[in-house]
């Protein structure tokens, strides 16, 4: 438990994930939502990066007649797919503010509860 | 030959399908190809259905990698069953889009929506029938942002907003299950799910597994909208086009309360969930004040788009009561209760959605004196809201009976009565648009004669509550299967 320097990555991965995730909840503006929203879905990738790494593990690429350990690929690749998940996200959800920004000529959320309400 | 290579078909030709929508361009051609999808996809969903019963469940080994190292799709008794009521939904709503999307969406889109709407399609069936964790949470994805991107469609600007809200919380529940998906990997090494279930009880209960148990399933329930995690469900249903909200809301739902079942049984095990977690004092709880509230809730709309989607979160309690309750009887009235309740509100959206396409609106004002002037389209709604009161001789009907059934099991009454009372409350709201629609008259100026829907729209919306009707008195598929599957998810022989 008192391995903290070892944890490192986890503890980074906690820090974003919380900053992420109380971004996403208090601010009013979309795209800041967005970007809150990101910084969630990047703790995760760091998450899987890590947990992907094997003490002494090299890249896993194979080397010939030697004894190496290798990282654990998989979870490498597992995120590759989640980072492009994470990106269309994105792209969508600015796509939207975009369009919001149109229809209501803002992108603070309680302007837009007001502008709903008094229509 | 072919018949070999079924699961993956499932998947593969929506999938293919969906982008050549956007290549034709004109909506006709697409909605051609997407019905011939959806139709192809409903046999194929049948016939995986009759050999699942006939002769246990298929593992499909793609690209001949052998799980668990490969991906597998595995199809047993549930999923078949959610794989049918995906496809047919899909195989209804589609003839009924035609007139409805001409009239709610801007001739340039629709290349695009049944682009969306396809690729919405595979990525629920994917979730249904892939055993691979990690590929579940990208067809959830898949299935999402598609959804987002219909409900984007909608005529209104509120429509916006509410997928806009709908992204927010349904990548916070997708982000949920990978980290959940990550987190079990870490404990045990595989992703397959059937391989996580056998391994799991050698791990045992320590934090990493308790840590995985509560993301996925908070990032499953906000998926499926159990209360309180509920609040991006109204929005969207009330402002998405017709035909997505009537889709959405048969399939979307159901297919999350799936995903939940998959951890809970098939990952954790019946005895992790009942024992180490005790699911019981933790899910039905909020389920029955779902049941409540949202019902409670939905007397007080004034848009009836919105009072069903407040009817659907309360829907989702029901269901959720008979998971939570973790015996047979309980599991088997919450998975007949998804199938009946996708066929009910399906059918009663649609009905909606042939209401918009002749007034133009869905607030319950403007549907004075409907009763006469689309007799056909208003009389389904009544039969629909029956089933959703649970009368007898409908589908509600033998969801309820059979959730009482377990709750008196457990001495639970207090659970019973509130499902009886959820009942109450549901003959108030559908009361309120019978009684405007039928009693009200129309108002002054208004052209006389009828303004019934079209065929095209009348004979899907009438199959859907046909279906509540016919499911209410010959149980033997619905009950049937539910039970199978139930006795299934719990490792009871019989």
């Amino acid at each position: 438990m008192m391995d903290i320097p070892g944890l490192y990555n986890y503890w980074i991965v906690i820090v974003l994930m919380m900053t992420g995730f109380y971004v996403v909840i208090a601010r009013g503006n979309l795209v800041k939502k967005i970007v809150g929203l990101n910084i969630f879905q990047t703790s995760v990738f760091i998450l899987y990066i890590t947990m992907g790494k094997v003490e002494g593990g090299t890249a896993p690429i194979v080397v010939e007649g030697a004894d190496v350990i290798y990282s654990n690929p998989l979870p490498h690749v597992l995120i590759l797919t989640a980072i492009v998940v994470g990106i269309a996200t994105t792209a969508l959800g600015l796509a939207l503010i975009v369009r919001i920004k149109e229809a209501y000529g803002t992108v603070e959320e309680d302007e837009i509860f007001a502008k709903d309400e008094s229509a | 030959m072919i018949a070999a290579h079924l699961p993956v078909l499932q998947i593969v030709v929506p999938l293919v399908a969906a982008p050549f929508c956007l290549l034709l361009r004109r909506g006709t051609w697409a909605w051609i190809l997407s019905s011939i999808v959806c139709l192809a996809a409903l046999v194929i969903a049948a016939t995986l259905l009759s050999q699942v019963l006939e002769s246990g469940p298929i593992s499909y080994e793609l690209g001949g990698w052998a799980p668990p190292w490969g991906i597998e799709y595995r199809v047993d008794v549930l999923n078949a069953f959610l794989l049918l009521i995906v496809s047919a939904t899909g195989a209804i709503v589609l003839p009924y889009a035609r007139r409805s999307v001409a009239h709610e969406i801007p001739e340039s889109q629709h290349g695009g929506f049944y682009t969306a709407l396809l690729l919405c399609f595979t990525g629920l069936l994917g979730v249904a029938i892939t055993g691979d964790a990690f590929n579940l949470f990208v067809f959830l994805e898949i299935s999402s942002l598609s959804s987002y991107v219909l409900i984007a469609m909608g005529r209104d600007r509120r429509a916006l907003t509410a997928a806009f809200q709908y992204l927010v919380m349904g990548t916070i529940g997708a982000t949920f299950i990978v980290i959940g998906i990550g987190l079990l990997y870490m404990a045990t090494g595989t992703l397959n799910m059937a391989d996580l279930g056998a391994r799991l009880p050698a791990v045992g209960a320590n934090r990493t597994v308790l840590a995985a148990f509560a993301f996925l399933t908070v990032g499953a329930t906000l998926k499926l909208a159990l209360f309180p995690l509920h609040f991006w469900l109204p929005n969207a249903y009330a402002y998405a086009p017709s035909v997505v909200t009537a889709f959405l809301a048969a399939t979307a739902t159901k297919v999350s309360i799936y995903i939940l079942l998959r951890f809970f049984f098939t990952i954790f095990g019946p005895t992790f969930a009942a024992e180490d977690i005790t699911l019981q004092r933790l899910v039905v709880p909020l389920a029955v004040i779902a049941v409540l509230v949202c019902s409670t809730v939905a007397i007080f709309q004034s848009n009836v788009k919105r009072m069903l989607a407040y009817s659907s979160i309360a829907q989702i309690g029901y269901m959720m009561i008979g998971i939570g309750f973790d015996t047979v009887t309980g599991l088997t009235a919450g998975i007949v209760h998804l199938f009946n309740h996708a066929a009910t509100k399906g059918g009663l959206f649609l009905a909606l959605g042939c209401v918009v396409l002749r007034i133009g609106s869905c607030q319950l004002d403007d549907l004075a004196g409907l009763g006469r002037r689309m007799p056909l389209t208003m009389f389904s709604f009544v039969l629909g809201g029956l089933s959703l009161i649970g009368v007898p001789l409908t589908a509600g009907f033998v969801s309820k009976w059979y959730l009482v059934q377990a709750a008196i099991e457990q001495d639970n009454w207090l659970v019973a009565v509130a499902i009886l009372v959820g009942s109450l409350l549901a003959i108030i709201y559908v009361w309120r648009v019978v009684e405007v629609a039928y009693l009200r008259p129309a108002p002054e100026g208004t052209p006389a004669g009828g303004i019934e829907a079209p065929w095209s729209m009348l004979v899907p919306t009438w199959i859907l509550i046909g279906a509540s009707i016919y499911f209410g008195i010959e149980t033997s598929l619905n009950v049937g299967v539910a039970s199978a599957a139930a006795r299934f998810l719990l490792g009871v022989a019989g």
